[in-house]
């Protein structure tokens, strides 16, 4: 059965498009197989990250339009082959959405994949609402920042009240995803804290990502963190993300990519 | 990290410029004409179902940029039946 999950936040800035990226790249490493959905019309940047920008021919507003078969319009991911990409476009506006055509997109898809991940814009407005209409389960992705925070209150009220299945009075499924956390920041006291920030929000936790380099390199080359470096910590940390999202129960940690002097001096990797 | 780490770091900013460069300017230059590539497929497809039957579905088009080139496949499934049927008649043959 298809499952439909939308990554969503309110804030802009804070791992959307990232977080998209990595968990439909774990997941289509783990054998499932996954369409990633770019909803950010006008402003795309899903096939960017994905390193598919050159290869973009339709896209979400062709297809939602009946003047390309979504066939045309996915493009699967050269490296892992059960991932592909259904690009927004870039010349249109979001008012070329409508939520009948989404709809119907949303259904085809969910005869084809296991995994429907919808990368949705920020703001409240339609592309985000629409990006999470249909949804079955979402990941609020939140930095430990009040902005963020109330960005992410905001929109789980959304969640429990504009989409398909609230309106039917059925639950989506919902996880706070933590990303940009710097561990010896909020260990001085000067971020919040993730206890606080599951507190406030009383939502369960996916996943904590931690603030990393290696985020900036995969987006510079154009590939999911989790396949540019599958050893460095935002990679793991998003691959244990996806295996909490298939079921498994993981005790949480948050990976560090910092290691001792000696492990310096030697040159090695963190495992 | 290693020397292969700080190497592989050092040369990511480049290539994110690069290809950055490519796909700016091949935006840039498309904002006027707005999907040229539907435009295509929509006039190829008129153009091939003018001399035999072929169905929307079983045309693909696929596309690769590069700095230096670029290029647009298209894919046309004909069906042996339209094939037989004409022969290998050319449209402009008096037959």
């Amino acid at each position: 059965m298809a499952k439909v999950l939308v990554i969503t936040s309110g804030k802009g800035g804070v791992g959307k498009t990232t977080t998209t990226a990595a968990l439909g790249a774990a997941l289509a490493q783990a054998g499932q197989n996954v369409a990633v959905v770019d909803f950010d019309v006008g402003l795309r940047n899903l096939d960017l990250v994905m390193g598919a920008e050159r290869r973009v021919v339709f896209d979400l507003i062709n297809v939602v339009q009946g003047v390309a078969k979504l066939s045309q319009a996915l493009i699967r991911d050269k490296r892992v082959e059960t991932l592909w990409l259904l690009p927004a476009s870039q010349t249109r506006d979001k008012d070329a959405l409508t939520e009948d055509g989404v709809a119907n997109v949303i259904k085809e898809l969910r005869g084809k994949f296991d995994w429907v991940i919808c990368d949705s814009p920020a703001g409240i407005e339609r592309g985000a609402t629409l990006a999470m209409r249909f949804a079955d389960a979402a990941v609020i992705v939140t930095n430990p920042e009040v902005s963020s925070v109330r960005d992410s209150d905001r929109i789980i009220g959304l969640l429990d009240s504009k989409t398909e299945r609230s309106e039917k009075g059925e639950r989506v499924e919902k996880h706070i995803l933590i990303t940009r956390y710097d561990a010896q920041r909020a260990a001085r006291g000067e971020m919040l804290n993730i206890e606080d920030v599951l507190d406030i929000l009383s939502t369960p936790l996916l996943g904590i990502i931690p603030e990393s380099e290696e985020v900036l390199h995969a987006s510079n080359v154009g590939a999911p963190v989790t396949l540019s470096n599958a050893s460095s910590a935002p990679a793991r940390a998003y691959v244990d993300a996806a295996r909490r999202l298939l079921g498994e129960d993981l005790p949480m940690t948050i990976p560090s990519d910092r290691r001792g002097l000696l492990d310096k001096l030697l040159g090695r990797r963190a495992a | 990290m290693n020397v292969l780490g700080l190497l592989r770091h050092r040369g990511s900013a480049p290539v994110a410029r690069e290809r950055l460069q490519i796909l700016l300017s091949y935006e840039r230059a498309g904002r006027e004409k707005r999907d040229l590539l539907v435009i295509l497929h929509e006039e190829i497809i008129a153009a091939i179902a003018k001399h035999v039957t072929v169905d929307r579905d079983s045309v693909q088009v696929r596309m690769d940029r590069s700095d230096t080139v670029s290029t647009l496949g298209i894919e046309v499934e004909v069906p042996h039946s339209v094939v037989r049927a004409r022969g290998l008649a050319f449209p402009d043959d008096p037959s």
